[in-house]
């Protein structure tokens, strides 16, 4: 019967949620549930005046692990976190750490300079510094008394 | 056999043990623990903490973990934020004694090896079985 079931229990959860995050979001700045459908690794976007930064957490993860290329607004995180097999004659208590692969589109919030682009890796946080294209960068107004 | 992907995830938070000093929330590193006939071994990841932001505590067994981030720079403007960024604190109450003079730690790329060697008395004897 049409009508009936048209009251979605996952639909209302759905809806919670966002209204939650939003309003952590407005009060707070950050949202404590992330939506599903995330892609590791996840990242912060932070700006300045003059550049864009992403970071990523990625312990244990090398340099030489790490494939990073960006085209027009798009940066695309590719690499693998390897952890180093344990020796024959070991038991595990926990085992919470994981090992694979990675491979991400990280749609950036403004246009960059392709040519100026870092990145660092530094305690198990990659930093990518992309410089901002000089046209789009605000520019002060001087006021002048007329 | 195709490499696994790795999937998200997200931070649990520490439970709460009376307040800090340092504002920020705190969460629980992932570790691994694992036993040699010799010692447990213990891996943490703390990303964002440098060796000197490493805290090792073991007291009656009970052995404490704590890692100090490194705080973002200010004058940046948050735009996109998927993760959140904290301290690190994790307790264990070990089963085996603990030779505290030989604890070896290591902190790498975000990562904390604790070498915990095993007092010589806790190493596991083999128990002959006779039969007769």
């Amino acid at each position: 019967m049409p009508g009936l079931f048209s009251f979605s229990p996952f639909e209302e959860l759905e809806q919670l949620r966002r209204r939650m995050n939003r309003l952590f979001q407005e009060s707070l700045g950050w949202e404590p549930f992330t939506r599903p459908g995330g892609v590791y690794p996840l990242v912060n976007i932070s700006e300045d005046h003059d550049h864009v930064y992403v970071r990523a957490e990625l312990p244990g993860v090398r340099p030489e692990d790490l494939d990073i290329t960006i085209k027009d607004q798009s940066l695309v995180l590719r690499g693998e976190r390897k952890i180093p097999k344990a020796e024959e004659n070991v038991n595990y208590h926990r085992r919470e750490r994981e090992s694979g692969i990675f491979r991400r589109v990280v749609r950036l919030p403004g246009p960059v300079n392709p040519d100026k682009v870092s990145a660092v890796c530094k305690d198990g946080v990659l930093t990518i510094t992309l410089a901002k294209p000089e046209e789009i960068k605000p520019r002060q107004i001087k006021v002048t008394t007329a | 056999m195709a490499e696994q992907e790795l999937q998200p995830k997200i931070k649990e938070e520490a439970p709460a043990k009376g307040e800090r000093v340092r504002p920020g929330q705190v969460f629980l590193p992932a570790v691994d623990i694992y036993e040699t006939p010799d010692s447990l071994v213990l891996v943490a990841d703390m990303p964002g903490v440098a060796g000197e932001g490493v805290a090792i505590d073991l007291k009656d067994n009970l052995l404490t973990i704590s890692g100090e981030v490194t705080p973002p720079p200010a004058g940046e403007t948050l735009v996109v934020r998927e993760y959140a960024v904290g301290d690190f604190y994790r307790e264990f109450q070990l089963g085996e004694l603990i030779d505290k003079n030989r604890i070896e730690a290591v902190m790498k790329e975000g990562v904390l090896t604790l070498v915990l060697p095993k007092a010589e008395k806790a190493k596991p004897r083999k128990i002959e079985v006779k039969s007769g």
